[in-house]
This record gives structure tokens, C-alpha cells and sequence, in this order.
């Protein structure tokens, strides 16, 4: 096994998920039969070639720093779950 | 005059601009159209009649006094609702985005919209275009109108069949993987995934930023060139925007075959292609070779490590992606929750599916602690690996010749419990994106029970023009298609 069930549970809680005791196991062995399969690429030797993030060669495009007009703060808000003054409100975390 | 419904876009156009038909009558034959047809296609998760008949009036103000008419002016289209549409719902098929109204466009809507184009309706998809069958949407199913009880591909389902069952005259979909020259495949359409950068990203929900691009659906080659007319061209609010502006692509369509090398990739001819697919696609490059095109094989040699490839690149950047659906600035929050941490946890755990959630784990855990080089970084190394495969094989040819996928249209539920699967069926997609160059399906043939089949074509970056000269010159060799399914 690649990964097992008390690794998925802390995989899930870094990607802020939480399974269900009954689909745990299911899902635990799909992730392993990915995980098993994508680790075909260890046959390729890949120790001088550079990776690639990007399909293009871009660099990084920059404009000038000058205030522009943005979307009205009440557009923003409109589709937030809870709003007050301006602002979304979350719950306590102090 | 024939059924509007049944006219490709310049058609359309042709007998907008003389004056022969409204606009209005155009957007009222699609949305009758939609009325009958789509309760058994399900491709529209919203249809917008009254935005779409407001936008019909506006086209024929300009119309009546040919004032800034292109040939999309009037011209009825479906969104993939992974584009955001200012007021108009985007749910990007997932429960967390059920009540999402934009207050913004994406800027291909802004360009649509200055064509005066008109938009009949949000079409369905994958959760978040993650998927290859439409069956991930959190809403319901499509169908394929060739055969209602198979799936019509996916991401772009919805894009696919609403072009196929024509429930609208061109659509747009956005490909990661495939997920616009799959679903075309499977439902007899032409379907464009352009180069990386070619059609602004903005307002574009990010699935994989590295490897999304827009593109459109359209009944026939030159629809399609049209319609990237309209979409292309550089964008300053996405800093990924190539600027490389071609005004008119339908320029290059009628130009021959003459000097145009086709290479065959041999790695793409492999067991498990369905024979019926095989015959067909091989028919279409001696159809091209009849045209004048010289066939030569080449070599793809890493082609085989390309879905393994994809399926740690886009997880990764997914899941760092789908991070922003924390229940706090839009998207659902659910009621119950002790803190903070609870809060994001029971968001994110009831609004995503099952798919999206497979992928948020794989990516989470590829880029988590001491998985990286084994992973992501493994994986980058590769994507350069599968680059420089077609750097070279263009050294060669104008432009590759392939399968778009192994098989026609699969069964609805045929592949949904196993995930690996279905991603298997992208084998032939996602190389194409993993490099960023461009791609398109244009349908070659029916296998021998009726259901499509595409054949793709792809060149080097920005050589959008070499692959619909190539699409057109076939369509020219095979016929277009006249037998359109009636669901």
C-alpha cells in the first residue's frame, strides 16, 4: 500500500476534508491504485532534466502601479455566506 | 428556407446580415429548440431566455443599421458554466457554487458581448471540469444525443451536446485535459483547445492554471474559426496572455494541402484502440494524403507516462486552486459548526463531490511534506520529457494526426466507480495540454453502431491555422455531416 487510512486522515485534515468511517476505506483504496499507477514515472531517469511549470516561457507581466477603478465593495460582498460593515464576518478565532 | 436550428454560424449570419431573418426569430427558434429537446439531453444547468431575448433586440438594432455587425452579431451560444457571467449563476457544476452570482465578466464575455452575441444559457460539466463524462456534475447527468444512454464526454458535456443536439449554434468549453476535444469527439462536433495563452483566462474558474485554456464548439471547421476570432487575443488582466494576434483565422482555411507534412504518431496506434475508431481515423489521413499532404510516422516516445504525469500536475495545482472555497468570501457556509477550522472542514466536505475531493487528496498529499520531489517535482521533469517529444516531432511534420480518444461514446455509470478508468480514457488529450500547444477533434466517421468518432490534430504552439487548414481540407475530403441525431 502507498498511502493508508490514517495517512488519508491527515492528508484530509491539511486539505481541510473529513471523510465518513464508511467511505474511508473505499476511498483510501482508489487514492492507492492512483498513487500506484502515477508512480510508473520512477522508471524514467530524470536526473539532468529540468522541470517544467509552465508550458510557455513567460516572465512575469507587471503593470504600473496606479490606482485603477475596482468593483464597488457592496458587489463583493454580495455573494458572501455573512457580511457586516464592509466586511466578511467569520467565526471567533481570538 | 430550412430550419434555423439546423444553419451553421456564418450560415446564420449570412442571412442576418441581408436582412432575411431577425435575430429575435434566430434566439426564439433555439430557446423552442431547448424546450423540446433538452429535458432528454440535460445539457443547460441554467437557460437565460429573457437575457437572451433582451441581447436578440440589441443585435437587431445593429443589424438594421449594419453598425459594428460581426459574424456573431445574433448568433445564439451556450456557456460552459466554468466562465463567469455577470448576474447570470455560475455554478461550475458543484453544490458549493449553487447560489454564485458573479458580479463580474470574464473577459471573453465582454468580448462576446461586444460581437453581439447571444447567450442562451450556462451549459453543464464536470464538478469543476474534473471528470471525462458530465456524470461528476453535482446537478445531473448529460446525455449524448447519438445515444442517450452513453455518456457525451466531459468536462465539457454540457458544450458538446448542446452543439450536437443543436440546442444552440456554437458553444464554448474550457479544456485541462481534454475536457473540450473529448466530449467534441463523442458527440460529432469540432471542438479547438488553442494554445496555452491564446484566449484570456480571466474569469475563467481555475481547475489546473498551468494547463486550463478556453476554447469553442462549433458544428463545422469554419464555425470554429469564427468563433476563435472572437475569443483571441491578448488581455492584460491575465498575466499568462499571449500576445500574438491573428485577426482572421478563416483566412487560412482554403489554403492546400500542398506543402503539409502529417506525422502519425505511432505510440498513439496502440492496443486497447477499438478497431472501428482505428479504421476510422486511418481513413481520414489517406483522405488528407489524397488532398496532397505527405504522411510520415514519428515517435511520441514518452506519450505513455503522460497520464500518470497530468494526474499529479493538476491535483497539485487544484488543490491549491479549490482553496479559496472556505465558506467565507462566496459559495456555500453550512449552518452548524463549533469554530473556524469546523466551519471550513464541513464547508468543503458537504459542497464538493466525490471527484473533486479524490483530487484535492492526491494533490494535497503529493505536495505535502517529503512527497514533493517524489511527486510534483517528478512529474515537472516529465512534463519537459513530453515537451521535447513534440519539439521534435515537429521537426518533422506540420502537424500530428491521431485518435482523440481510444473509444467512441462509453455507457453512462459504465466507468464512474473507477476512477483510474476513466482517466485512462484522456490517454490521447493530455499530452497536448501538458506541452500547451493546440489541439482539435473534428469528427472523421461513426463507428459501426452509429456513435462518433474525432480525429485530432495538433502542432506547435501558436500554428492554430495549420490545424484547421488540416481540419478544413478533411471536412472538404469526408463531407460535413447532414445526418444530425434527433433526440
Amino acid at each position: 500500500m502507498k498511502i493508508t487510512t490514517s495517512e488519508i486522515e491527515h492528508v484530509a485534515q491539511l486539505a481541510r476534508l473529513s471523510f465518513d468511517p464508511s467511505e474511508i476505506e473505499n476511498f483510501t483504496r482508489q487514492l492507492n491504485d492512483i498513487l500506484v499507477y502515477v508512480s510508473k514515472l520512477e522508471e524514467l531517469d530524470t536526473r539532468r532534466v529540468k522541470p517544467t511549470t509552465h508550458a510557455l516561457q513567460l516572465t512575469n507581466a507587471l503593470r504600473k502601479d496606479e490606482v485603477r477603478p475596482s468593483l464597488p465593495i457592496e458587489k463583493i460582498l454580495s455573494n458572501a455566506p455573512e457580511r457586516e460593515n464592509g466586511g466578511f464576518v467569520v467565526p471567533k478565532v481570538i | 428556407m430550412s430550419n434555423l436550428i439546423d444553419l451553421s454560424i456564418y450560415e446564420l449570419h449570412n442571412i442576418l446580415k441581408k436582412r432575411e431573418v431577425s435575430a429575435i426569430e434566430v434566439t426564439r427558434a433555439y430557446l423552442n429548440r431547448i424546450d423540446n429537446v433538452d429535458p432528454k439531453i440535460r445539457a443547460y444547468l441554467t437557460v437565460t431566455a429573457d437575457k437572451a431575448l433582451a441581447q436578440a433586440e440589441d443585435a437587431d438594432r445593429r443589424l438594421k443599421k449594419a453598425d459594428a455587425v460581426t459574424p456573431l452579431t445574433g448568433i445564439p451560444m451556450g456557456i460552459k458554466d466554468v466562465i463567469c457571467t455577470r448576474g447570470i449563476r455560475t455554478t461550475c457544476g458543484s453544490k458549493i457554487l449553487e447560489n454564485f452570482v458573479p458580479p463580474y465578466n470574464a473577459t471573453i464575455m465582454e468580448k462576446l458581448e461586444a460581437h453581439g452575441a447571444i447567450m442562451l444559457g450556462k451549459l453543464n460539466m464536470d464538478e469543476f471540469a474534473m471528470g471525462s463524462s458530465t456524470e461528476n456534475s453535482a446537478y445531473h447527468p448529460t446525455h449524448n444525443p447519438w445515444d442517450l444512454e452513453r455518456t457525451p464526454g466531459g468536462s465539457s458535456g454540457g458544450s458538446a451536446a448542446s452543439v450536437a443536439s443543436r440546442t444552440c449554434a456554437g458553444s464554448l468549453g474550457s479544456d485541462t485535459g481534454g475536457s473540450i476535444r473529448q466530449p467534441a469527439s463523442y458527440c460529432g462536433v469540432v471542438g479547438l483547445k488553442p494554445t496555452y495563452g491564446t484566449v484570456s483566462r480571466f474569469g475563467l474558474v481555475a481547475f489546473a492554471s498551468s494547463l486550463d485554456q478556453i476554447g469553442p464548439i462549433s458544428r463545422d471547421v469554419t464555425d470554429c474559426a469564427l468563433l476563435l476570432n472572437a475569443i483571441s487575443g491578448h488581455d492584460d488582466r491575465d498575466s499568462t496572455s499571449a500576445s500574438r494576434n491573428i485577426s482572421d483565422y478563416t483566412g487560412f482555411l482554403t489554403q492546400g494541402l500542398k506543402n503539409y507534412t502529417l506525422g502519425i504518431p505511432k505510440e498513439y496506434f496502440i492496443s486497447g484502440l477499438d478497431s472501428d475508431v482505428e479504421k476510422s481515423v486511418k481513413h481520414a489521413i489517406s483522405a488528407l494524403e489524397s488532398q496532397g499532404a505527405n504522411v510520415v510516422e514519428v515517435s511520441l516516445p514518452h506519450t505513455d507516462y503522460a497520464v500518470a504525469t497530468y494526474y499529479i500536475i493538476a491535483p497539485a495545482e487544484a488543490s491549491s486552486n479549490l482553496f479559496r472555497y472556505d465558506g467565507v468570501k462566496y459559495g456555500l457556509r453550512v449552518a452548524d459548526y463549533k469554530n473556524l477550522m469546523d466551519m471550513y472542514i464541513k464547508t468543503r466536505s458537504q459542497g464538493f463531490g466525490p471527484e473533486v475531493k479524490r483530487r484535492i487528496m492526491i494533490g494535497t498529499y503529493s505536495l505535502s511534506a517529503g512527497y514533493y520531489s517524489a511527486y510534483y517535482k517528478k512529474a515537472s521533469q516529465v512534463r519537459t520529457l513530453i515537451t521535447r517529444d513534440f519539439k521534435r516531432a515537429f521537426e518533422k511534420c506540420d502537424v500530428l494526426a491521431a485518435p482523440v480518444a481510444p473509444t467512441a461514446a462509453f455507457r453512462l455509470g459504465e466507468k464512474i466507480d473507477d476512477p483510474l478508468q476513466m482517466y485512462l480514457s484522456d490517454i490521447f488529450t493530455i499530452p497536448v495540454n501538458l506541452a500547451g500547444i493546440p489541439g482539435i477533434s473534428v469528427p472523421c466517421g461513426l463507428t459501426s453502431n452509429g456513435l462518433p468518432i474525432g480525429l485530432q490534430l495538433m502542432a506547435g504552439h501558436f500554428e492554430e491555422a495549420k490545424l484547421l487548414t488540416v481540419a478544413y481540407n478533411m471536412e472538404l475530403a469526408l463531407g460535413l455531416c447532414e445526418n444530425w441525431p434527433i433526440p
